[in-house]
């Protein structure tokens, strides 16, 4: 085992895949010369030479585009946005080529390719630089939405895309993680797409969650801990498909849910999964399920505003003692 | 009277013309009298000369890819009649099984990579097919066509960017019919000669007659050779003219019937029959068979597609996914 930071399980992930695949390789902003914004591709470039570790201008739509157009010509690309706020711009080469394309065609081409780059609010950079995408790609049948909140599962799970996935994978980091450390096999794993993991086991209720909003999770479990409430926490990792079978387990057991992400609260992924907990679960809830979101608006940049904007501890704690229905 | 190209050209190139032009009438027709075809439908009917003389200077593998104006292109690079017909009528049999429909033709064991529907979003896309065959080291080169609407489209300026930055060997060809759906040239730029949009990235550019099959192959024929040598994108602009409306509800009050019928004098079809006649490479009656047969290949097709099944409805969740465990929500 290794103690290694996230953005060097990233570079591991892509190092090892592109060594042993010929037809994949990097492209995107500064991922070469500049050795990556966030320095995930550092020292890329000076192993896989030029012609595999690919620095672009500032064409998001472009890029994209080669990338989804190498991928239908059988090229495995996989492509950085500096950040996913950025990548609106390429939505259209997503959305319209590389999520149809199969189905338009009837089988005949397909599309892997890995998109990724940090994602979701990195402190105070104001409203155009904070957006969470995790709901809007999620949304979108034929692409795959991954969004991993430590550098062990980010590691495996990106391996898993470049290797296996035939499919277009979003793949949703976080600036703020890059310097997270993770303990990693020195052995080489993949971690299966589609599947959540139970981050800490629990009793008295669940608590689902995903990407950086997974330490608010686990802190809260903490807290919860020290009065005598047993919070099980389930990690997504994955988006689309979403792993509701393993959230519905864990409330035949809790009876209780309750939901962590930063994604604005309309059509978000606890929408989502507050519609099938309530179908597939419905004998089993004994309190309605309860989310946290980031607040209903675009992203402030005074420092208490981000405070009052995302989902923190203690308004965490506080649902869920409301689902316990603990008076205090 | 000598010509630059060979008999066998011209008969393949009158050939070709007349199966796109006959197949887009009785389409258009099965469209508007019959009502077998549904949704846009956006005919080739004028610009088959491009097609023409863009198939005799590629190579079968060299991979095309246009947008929704592509019956005319599936049928030049070897889908079949049947096929192109069966999909307008939304069949199993369809080229891309019924899911595409008019816009979105797919044949890709023929190198044509569709139908696409987003104004411009395929010039991109297509340079993304010729950096995979730069990266894989084949010569294989790429035609990627758009129509003049597309023109204004930022994809088209990034990617123009990065072919040159990069190489890749891509045809951009804009089919400049003229009319971006309602809206003349005229009225969509300062800058009109849209071959001149290379400049600002000084690609080689050219200003091509895309009545004359035989321009259209020089110009195309010029600009493959620099790409399979390394020598990187060009930019073809083709005048052309779609005698059809923008699509099959279009009441073209945009533009007077004169204007129509002038371009109807210049047709590809008259212009190489004439040659063909006057070169006696053929005579009116070896002609008039060809006409028989081409009638013969698109009346079998609406037959064949009249005959062919629907998708099964089980289709709905077929395609989305390469993995085929993909858990669909289903309620």
């Amino acid at each position: 085992m290794r103690s290694i930071p996230f953005r060097e399980a990233l570079r591991e992930a892509m190092s090892e895949e592109m060594r042993r695949d010929e037809r994949v390789f990097l492209m995107g902003e500064e991922v070469a010369e500049y050795n990556g914004a966030y320095k995930v591709s550092q020292g890329m470039l000076a192993e896989f030479g030029e012609k595999r570790v690919i620095d672009t201008p500032i064409s998001e739509l472009g890029f994209a585009a080669i990338g989804v157009g190498a991928a239908q010509r059988g090229l495995r690309p996989l492509i950085e946005f500096m950040t996913w706020n950025f990548a609106v711009l390429a939505m259209d080469q997503i959305l319209n080529t590389a999520s149809k394309m199969l189905a338009m065609s009837g089988g005949q081409i397909g599309c892997p390719i890995v998109f990724r780059g940090p994602n979701g609010s990195a402190g105070q950079l104001g409203a155009q630089h904070s957006t969470a995408f995790e709901s809007y790609y999620a949304n979108i049948p034929g692409i795959k939405v991954v969004s991993p909140s430590n550098g062990y599962d980010a590691k495996g799970l990106l391996k898993q895309a470049i290797r296996y996935e035939e499919d277009p994978v979003i793949f949703l980091e976080s600036e703020v993680m890059y310097g997270d450390k993770s303990e990693i096999p020195n052995d080489e794993y993949y971690i299966p797409i589609g599947k959540a993991a139970i981050a800490k086991p629990g009793r008295d209720v669940t608590i689902v969650s995903f990407n950086k909003m997974m330490k608010v999770a686990l802190q809260t479990a903490q807290e919860l801990e020290k009065e005598g409430v047993s919070a099980e926490v389930i990690d997504l990792r994955t988006i689309r498909p979403l792993d509701w079978m393993t959230i519905l387990e864990s409330v035949k057991k809790t009876n209780r849910l309750v939901i962590i992400e930063e994604q604005w609260p309309m059509c978000s992924v606890s929408s989502e999964i507050a519609y099938r907990i309530q179908k597939e679960g419905f004998d089993y809830l004994d309190a309605p399920i309860r989310r946290i979101t980031s607040a209903d608006a675009p992203m402030h940049y005074a420092p208490n505003l981000v405070t009052a904007y995302l989902p923190d501890v203690t308004r965490t704690v506080k649902i869920v003692k409301e689902v316990m229905y603990i008076k205090k | 009277m000598s010509t630059k190209f060979t008999k066998e050209t011209y008969l393949y190139w009158y050939e070709l013309m007349q199966l796109i032009r006959q197949f887009e009438l009785k389409a258009e027709e099965m469209y508007k009298m019959a009502g077998k075809i549904r949704g846009f439908f956006h005919a080739y009917v004028g610009q088959e000369a491009i097609a023409a003389g863009c198939m005799t200077a590629t190579r079968h593998e060299d991979p095309f890819i246009t947008a929704y104006r592509d019956h005319g292109w599936a049928l030049a690079k070897g889908t079949s009649a049947n096929a192109c017909m069966a999909e307008l009528y939304g069949k199993a049999t369809g080229c891309a099984k019924g899911k595409g429909g008019s816009m979105h033709f797919f044949d890709v064991k023929n190198h044509f990579y569709g139908g696409h529907g987003i104004v411009g979003a395929q010039i991109g896309t297509g340079a993304g097919l010729a950096f995979a065959e730069k990266y894989m080291g084949t010569d294989n080169v790429v035609l990627a066509f758009f129509g003049d609407g597309a023109a204004r489209q930022g994809m088209l300026h990034e990617v123009f960017n990065l072919a040159m930055l990069w190489k890749l060997p891509v045809i951009f060809i804009c089919e400049n019919n003229n009319y971006a759906m309602g809206t003349s040239v005229h009225r969509t730029s300062n800058v009109i000669d849209i071959y001149k949009l290379a400049d600002a990235y000084e690609m080689p550019a050219d200003m091509i007659d895309g009545m004359s099959p035989e321009a259209v192959h020089d110009g195309v024929a010029r600009a493959v050779k620099r790409a399979r040598e390394g020598g990187g994108p060009t930019l073809l602009e083709m005048k052309t003219y779609r005698y059809k409306g923008h699509s099959v509800s279009d009441p073209q009050k945009y533009r007077t019937k004169e204007e129509v019928e002038e371009y109807k004098n210049q047709d590809p079809l008259v212009q190489v029959s004439r040659t063909i006649l006057k070169n006696q490479f053929a005579t009116e009656a070896e002609l008039q068979a060809i006409d028989a047969k081409i009638d013969a290949i698109v009346q079998e097709s609406v037959r064949f597609a009249e005959e062919s099944p629907w998708p099964d409805d089980s289709e709905v969740l077929k395609d989305v996914y390469i993995d085929q465990n993909y858990p669909f929500i289903t309620d």
